[in-house]
């Protein structure tokens, strides 16, 4: 009797442990929002990615259709190659084109895919050539102060 | 001079002697762990002694650890007004540091004492010699099951007192300082990853498991039969698990976390 006492709490005591590292994996972590449903994976090209990471979102309208797969570089046209897992559950047009997008002003790097108006739809393995790279805020503030610089030239004239 | 290179040299011999003698007693201990599986029961009363007695104290200071980092993180984010990242903030520093490196401190402490303590008068009360002398071997009846009670109860202690934390740190956040709901469970999501922040603090919690009730038993084991030596024993027990626990954390943090 006693022994299944003892026994009776050592159960109880290991699915305790057993909930606390599920509430970490689902409530703390990202393991709800892994679908499990099954993808298609389209490549992209950009000349720049910026700080985009694999397992970035990929959204449409502000809603996640998919995650960033594979990030390569490729040596011959010197530039980023990014896989997409998008979800089976949503069809894009075949002239989608993707945008790295930031979220706030220092966010997380994530794609948005821009629906175009094909008849056809995107299929597993496709290529979509029209891209957007990532903004680099050092190269926003050199276009800046030579915009800047531009202006007082013209002004002394 | 020579009596200073004496010295230097018994003492280098002494440390790389007590860790050969520690490193055989280990692989006798996992020699014989398969006879100890054959009896489960063994084991599942270890892991109630060991496990179930501490989890109060983990509950307790894994909640209190989770209130105070929601307050002390608040605090500075709210300069920044970046106060939503405290929840992704508390929940990566417990899931990767606090929560398997404080419960095996804390494990040290309630547990690894008691082990010491109670192999070391077991020794001193000849109960392991007779033992020997009934045939029964004491490192597989009496080393073993708890050398395995405690490396499964280390990892479930540990996962509590991560869980137990974030709940605290929700309460002060949510409840007391009234911060968005919704910003603190998301912002965590985005942060913690799986495989990378709770698999990782997994295997951080089963290593400081062995740690701590390997050297807990060495400790109890290797004492001299006087109940001086044995209380020696239990604070030696404390001190270097504590060590240990704090090296092997910076080692593994290092290999986990820098790319």
């Amino acid at each position: 009797m006693h022994r299944k006492i003892i026994d009776v709490w050592v159960g109880l005591f290991v699915l305790l442990g057993a909930a606390a590292v599920l509430f970490l994996a689902l409530q703390a972590g990202n393991m709800s929002s892994l679908s499990f449903t099954d993808t298609y994976a389209v490549t992209g090209k950009f000349d720049n990615i910026g700080g985009l990471k694999p397992q970035a979102p990929v959204k449409s309208a502000g809603v996640v259709v998919g995650r960033v797969g594979d990030i390569s570089f490729d040596d011959k046209t010197f530039q980023a190659n990014v896989t997409l897992d998008l979800d089976e559950n949503y069809q894009f047009p075949k002239d989608s084109s993707l945008k790295i997008l930031t979220a706030g002003l220092l966010g997380e790097q994530y794609i948005g895919i821009e629906p175009g108006g094909d008849t056809k739809n995107l299929v597993d393995g496709d290529r979509i050539n029209r891209t957007q790279s990532a903004t680099v805020l050092e190269d926003l503030i050199n276009q800046f102060i030579y915009s800047k610089a531009a202006e007082g030239k013209d002004g002394s004239e | 001079m020579i009596g200073f290179l004496e010295a230097a040299g018994r003492t280098a011999r002494e440390g790389v002697e007590a860790l050969g003698f520690a490193t055989r007693a280990f692989f006798n201990l996992l020699r014989f762990s398969p006879g100890a599986f054959r009896r489960p029961s063994l084991i599942s009363e270890q892991v109630h002694f060991i496990g179930n007695y501490s989890l109060v104290i983990t509950i307790v200071s894994g909640l209190f650890v989770g209130l105070v980092l929601g307050l002390q993180f608040y605090v500075n984010l709210i300069q920044f007004g970046a106060e939503e990242k405290l929840g992704s903030l508390t929940a990566l520093s417990l899931i990767r540091e606090l929560g398997p490196v404080v419960t095996a401190l804390l494990f040290a402490g309630r547990a690894g004492t008691s082990l010491t303590a109670e192999i070391g008068l077991m020794k001193a009360g000849e109960q392991l010699s007779a033992m020997e002398m009934m045939a029964v071997n004491p490192v597989q009846r009496v080393l073993a099951p708890r050398f395995w009670g405690g490396v499964i109860a280390m990892p479930v202690l540990a996962a509590v007192f991560s869980a137990v934390g974030i709940m605290g740190s929700y309460l002060v956040a949510v409840k007391l300082l009234s911060l968005d709901e919704g910003a603190f469970w998301s912002q965590m999501q985005a942060g913690v990853d799986v495989n990378r922040d709770v698999v990782s603090s997994i295997i951080k919690s089963f290593v400081f498991g062995i740690a701590v009730t390997f050297t807990a038993l060495f400790q109890g084991y290797n004492a001299k039969p006087t109940p001086a030596d044995v209380a020696r024993a239990t604070t030696r027990t404390v001190v270097i698990a504590s060590l240990l626990v704090l090296g092997l954390d910076f080692v593994m943090t290092a290999l986990m976390f820098t790319q």
